[in-house]
């Protein structure tokens, strides 16, 4: 479990999570080297689709660490996220005891929520809190309260404390603003849509089938379809997608322009914006298959 | 950071250390927030890194002084101007900028001023006829409102739960105490719902000179908001940004508008949207009442100059706000397009923008910010 040389440096857990299947560059890799070794949490921000979650994902494969991911939303509360008691056994023990003493609030009547599970095992989880930007900014205090001090009071048992510091990610799509409260306690990085180059890389690494011409013309033309003012510009999760899509489709038959061109629906999914890109399709099709 | 040696005296830092601090103090005087704990990260990590070259220290800058991607360009510049010395101009000018806000735009103002009035000396006197008109219905109107406002505002659920009789869940915690206090019987199980709470409406009401006809009505409809709800805030944005939630709280409609005619300086000045409401966003106490609010801005949107920073600001107040309406007496024309450059610009990151010209188009509009409604963006495209 125990692998020191791991985070030794920026380079080397690069090298890791690039084992991973994913591809940091070296604003992310040095961001959680840093986090790993201050035991501060780390703040991810992007747009939708630029793999944040596949980094948490990734950091903790790397580090030969189980994921805790607690999926935030609005109207989330503190019993999703640290503890609940299970009453329904409290009663049933109550029945069961008759006249004999028990203890209601031992652990076996606590049901461990994602926060409360990190705290118990803190060198073998890493906790992501996903999408913290559609939760309440009640909950968004209440994980400030959690990543400060790393403990859990509860009335009935008092304080659960981490041994040492946990590894903690926290993703968002900004959607709106976080407290700064929060994101002064965290290390930032804002994860960006990778260069053509990267994105190539990324393509061929997640589907090998994909030949490397057809990966880079995707990745030219998913950057040039980026820059256009559109709805929702595709993440790479799509490109790598389109990628795929086509490839199957020219094995079925169809030449490579028109292979694009059929398999657009799984790069772009909303109707106004196909609608606004497809007289000029043909041309960034062509320009990235040069 | 903690270094060997007697406890009595305080260990200094090393000298190799003042250059990051002074860094950080750049920083802090060209608005970025750096917080002393993130100063020490900033400085934990250099030694975690090595240093081995300049990029390194870059790149521990970035990761713990946090700055955002809209402002990542500005942080870069600083970083170069400090670090290598190069492009010394930029910061200079950012520092001067944030004072302005607040000093001499009054001086400034009192040319513009005899030419808007000019400019709105045209409208007046149909304007006026038309509020004499409504003006027998006006007080019955804000009656009502005044009533109504508190139930029709946009609601969220509270973190918070209360006991409850009916509805809900079962309290299990509650209920089983019970149990053990009533050895093992529960007369009536304990229930609980969580709360619905009304979001805040926060009002900022454009008092320039060319808003002179329509902002006693919006100081009256304000009026009525702070008198029927319980968390209200009024804002009154012109050249300056002036705080009149506290005057509106008297009781008596004559006296709170008194109150608020002594306490602004900026009366019918000219329009600095922009500038006023960076300002609004950059004092923290302010800028957290925006958060999960129903924020409406009462105004023309005629910003004199340039309109990006106008757009800056709506764009990061949006990002707080729950919904953000722009309400504009232009729109009481019917032919009123959002064509001006500004309103164009601001269109995107709109929830409503709406009619503002009578207090009956104002008192419906706060009304009904409780239903659900398409964006902005969505009904004037279709419109034009």
């Amino acid at each position: 479990m125990d692998r020191p040389n791991l985070v030794a440096s920026p380079e080397s857990l690069a090298e890791a999570l690039a084992q991973q299947d994913y591809l940091a560059d070296e604003e992310l890799a040095t961001a959680v080297f840093l986090a790993v070794q201050l035991g501060k949490p780390l703040l991810l921000e992007g747009a939708p689709g630029v793999g944040k979650t596949e980094a948490a994902k990734a950091i903790a494969s790397a580090l030969g660490r189980s994921l805790v991911r607690l999926q935030c939303y609005e109207g989330i509360d503190a019993g999703h996220a640290l503890y609940e008691w299970n009453y329904q056994r409290q009663l049933l023990a109550i029945r069961q005891a008759g006249e004999q003493e028990v203890d209601l609030y031992e652990d076996s009547f606590l049901i461990d929520r994602p926060l409360m599970q990190v705290l118990r095992a803190p060198d073998q989880r890493v906790l992501l809190v996903d999408e913290i930007d559609r939760s309440d900014h009640e909950f968004e205090a209440l994980l400030l309260e959690f990543l400060s001090d790393f403990q859990v009071s509860i009335p009935e048992r008092g304080t659960i404390r981490a041994a040492h510091r946990p590894i903690v990610i926290l993703t968002s799509n900004r959607t709106r603003e976080l407290a700064e409260a929060l994101r002064r306690r965290c290390l930032y990085h804002w994860i960006g849509y990778p260069d053509a180059e990267r994105e190539a890389a990324i393509i061929m690494l997640r589907t090998p089938e994909v030949a490397e011409a057809t990966a880079r013309a995707v990745a030219q033309a998913v950057r040039n379809i980026r820059a256009r003012p559109i709805a929702k510009p595709p993440g790479i999760a799509e490109a790598v997608e389109w990628a795929n899509a086509a490839t199957i489709l020219e094995r079925g038959g169809s030449p490579w322009p028109e292979a694009f061109r059929r398999a657009i629906g799984v790069l772009i999914k909303d109707e106004e914006d196909l609608a606004f890109i497809r007289p000029e399709l043909d041309a960034v099709i062509g320009e990235a298959l040069r | 950071m903690k270094r060997g040696g007697p406890r009595t005296t305080r260990p200094a830092l090393p000298i190799e250390v003042r250059p990051f601090q002074d860094f950080a103090r750049l920083l802090r005087a060209s608005g970025f927030r750096v917080a002393p704990e993130q100063l020490t990260g900033f400085l934990r990590a250099i030694e975690l890194l090595g240093p081995r070259s300049m990029n390194d220290i870059r790149l521990a800058a970035v990761a713990t002084l946090a700055p955002g991607p809209d402002r990542r360009p500005e942080f870069e510049a600083l970083f170069d101007a400090f670090f290598y010395g190069v492009g010394q101009v930029v910061t200079t000018s950012d520092g001067e900028e944030e004072v302005q806000v607040k000093d001499d735009a009054s001086i400034a103002q009192h040319e513009a001023l005899p030419i808007e009035r000019r400019e709105g000396g045209a409208l007046s006197a149909s304007a006026e006829q038309l509020s004499k008109r409504m003006f027998e219905s006006d007080a019955g109107r804000l009656d009502r409102f005044r009533r109504e406002i508190r139930s029709r505002l946009p609601s969220r659920r509270s973190f918070r739960t209360v006991q409850s009789r009916t509805n809900g869940i079962l309290d299990l915690r509650r209920s089983l105490r019970q149990i053990v206090r009533g050895d093992g019987d529960l007369p009536a199980p304990s229930m609980r719902h969580r709360l619905i709470v009304p979001r805040r409406l926060l009002l900022l009401i454009d008092i320039s000179g060319s808003m002179k006809d329509y902002t006693q009505d919006c100081l009256r409809v304000a009026h009525q908001v702070v008198q029927g709800t319980q968390s209200a805030e009024i804002f009154t944005i012109g050249t300056r940004l002036t705080r009149v939630t506290g005057a509106l709280k008297v009781r008596n409609q004559e006296d709170a508008l008194a109150r608020v005619a002594a306490l602004v300086d900026d009366w019918d000045g000219g329009t600095r949207i922009g500038p006023t409401l960076m300002a609004f966003l950059a004092i923290p106490r302010f800028s957290a009442l925006a958060r999960g609010a129903a924020v409406v801005i009462i105004s023309d949107g005629l910003e004199r100059g340039d309109h990006t920073e106008m757009e800056t600001a709506l764009r990061r107040l949006g990002q707080r706000a729950f919904r953000l309406s722009f309400c504009t007496p232009l729109a009481g024309d019917t032919r009123f397009q959002p064509q001006t450059a500004a309103l164009k610009a601001i269109l995107p990151v709109l929830d409503d923008l709406v009619d503002g010209s009578s207090v009956a188009a104002l008192t419906d509009f706060l009304l009904s910010l409780g239903r659900p409604s398409p964006s902005a963006a969505a009904i004037w495209r279709k419109v034009s």
